[in-house]
């Protein structure tokens, strides 16, 4: 597969409509029972993301049917799906393929190598970027693992299967 | 042959643990703040953590380096003494500098510290370089980027410290610890605050046809194609229209990295003492894949064998690498 024809591509995709407001639903309160207890497990994100831990980020897996709109703020955690069209006002965002993002969360990819090869889009506060990623890269293990286990076999399962269903679309080093 | 140890970058504790479980003979990491060059949003080392982080590689039979490689402002060098503190009480292995009142502090206050030359202190002669060994007792002086492996070899014979060298990361061409470029346009120093670009000076626009130009405190430093591969927003690499060159021309150097992979051999043969791989500010990620790369191709060298790496320019700078001024000065 040639690395163009893997780039993210340039329209934002699915952005509302009846399926992604269902899959919000249906997405939600994992996302908040995950970013409880990640939070709960490594108090030092919120050290190294200083003020930013207010910053509004938007969170843009472009395959998927929702963004995530994350506020690190260990007073009033935010991590929610919503649909693009109704996301608020960033003060940071990171977009890339589902799986590219997983990856950048458990620190198996490299965040500047993704931004090389522009399979990785930033834009709004840099510096927020660079906060949170140093954060999450400080965090030891998978994070993604972690909040998989929290659902036990069947939470597992979800996420070797979205591995599984990610993984053939993602861009791969060409060696040269 | 010299011993060829293995110096690695760690931006966060836990990529410290990564390198030194990665088989990194040394790492080298900061504080947070600005008496290092890397001076991160994010990044980098509070005293407790550099505390369990010296314990963690001395127990792994690894070193720890201290990056005090600023210049302290003028009337400003409180932060500097205390780091020299701190890193001598938690017991660092080396500290690396490159101001000379921060090298004659630590020389004079912390005698059993042993002083590494940073690159920012950008001596490429053998006579500046037994300057700082006379008259601080240097040990070591990390090499800027811009000598030919023949050069290397002869300065080895005219200076009484070990010599360390860039094998990867960061091509860094200018003058180092002279750059003044970011602070043009930021008003923040690269060598007195310890940040070159500052993340929040730094912009990313995307256009609609799948352009992103990169900003530096509001100024365009780049332009890449839908289909270009990137670069850092730094000046020293941007892009730049000119009455002579209109359609955009890199001025100064291109966004490439350096890796060395091919000369290890020859930079051990010409007595380089330690591989030095750039990047604190990269993920664990890049320390776990550079450093084991690296690894298993010291001790291939080292057992006599040819060393064969490659796949590492997926980590590269716009994905492209170079020899640099190490194969030839002609590289552009």
């Amino acid at each position: 597969m040639s690395e163009i024809a893997t780039r993210i591509e340039a329209g934002p995709p699915t952005p509302g409509g009846a399926l992604s407001r269902v899959a919000c639903l249906v997405a939600q309160p994992f996302l908040t029972r995950i970013v409880r207890r990640i939070a709960q497990r490594h108090p030092a994100l919120f050290a190294r993301l200083g003020a930013h831990c207010r910053t509004d980020y938007v969170i843009d897996p472009v395959e998927l049917p929702f963004a995530l709109h994350l506020r690190p703020d260990p007073e009033r955690l935010i991590l929610r799906a919503t649909p693009r069209d109704r996301l608020p006002p960033a003060g940071a965002s990171i977009r890339g393929r589902f799986l590219l993002l997983l990856e950048l969360i458990d620190a198996e990819q490299d965040g500047d190598a993704a931004f090389f090869s522009r399979d990785l889009e930033i834009g709004g506060d840099t510096e927020a970027v660079v906060r949170l990623r140093n954060a999450l890269d400080d965090v030891d293990g998978s994070i993604a693992e972690e909040a998989a286990d929290m659902f036990g076999p069947p939470g597992r399962a979800i996420l070797a299967q979205l591995r599984r269903r990610y993984r053939h679309v993602e861009p791969q080093g060409d060696g040269r | 042959m010299s011993v060829a140890e293995l110096i690695c970058p760690a931006g966060t504790p836990s990529a410290l643990r990564t390198a030194v479980d990665a088989g990194a003979d040394a790492v080298y990491c900061g504080f947070q703040n600005a008496t290092n060059a890397r001076n991160f949003p994010g990044l980098n080392f509070t005293p407790q953590e550099l505390e369990e982080a010296v314990a963690y590689a001395h127990g792994r039979g690894a070193k720890v380096l201290l990056a005090l490689n600023t210049y302290p402002p003028a009337g400003r060098t409180a932060l500097w003494r205390e780091a020299a503190e701190i890193g001598a009480r938690v017991g660092v292995d080396a500290v690396i500098v490159a101001d000379m009142g921060v090298a004659d502090h630590i020389a004079r206050a912390h005698p059993g510290i042993r002083l590494h030359l940073s690159v920012q202190a950008a001596a490429s002669s053998p006579e500046a370089i037994r300057y700082y060994c006379a008259h601080f007792g240097v040990k070591r002086v990390v090499l800027p980027r811009i000598l030919t492996i023949a050069e290397i070899r002869q300065i080895r014979k005219e200076i009484p410290c070990e010599i360390e060298t860039f094998i990867f990361g960061n091509h860094g061409l200018m003058v180092e610890g002279r750059c003044s470029l970011t602070s043009y346009l930021t008003g923040q120093s690269t060598n007195m605050d310890g940040v070159c670009s500052p993340a929040s000076h730094v912009e990313y626009v995307r256009h609609e046809d799948g352009a992103m130009t990169s900003r530096l405190a509001g100024f365009a430093i780049d332009r890449f194609g839908p289909d270009e591969k990137a670069g850092y927003p730094t000046i020293c690499k941007g892009r730049y229209n000119a009455p002579h060159r209109p359609e955009g021309y890199y001025a100064f150097e291109e966004p490439i990295s350096l890796n060395l992979a091919p000369m290890l051999h020859q930079l051990i043969e010409a007595g380089v003492h330690a591989f030095k791989i750039e990047g604190r500010q990269r993920s664990k990620s890049y320390v776990r894949t550079v450093v084991s790369a690296f690894r298993k191709a010291v001790d291939e060298i080292r057992a006599g064998r040819r060393a064969d790496l490659d796949g590492l320019v997926a980590l590269t700078e716009g994905r492209k690498q170079t020899q640099g001024a190490f194969a030839t000065k002609k590289w552009r």
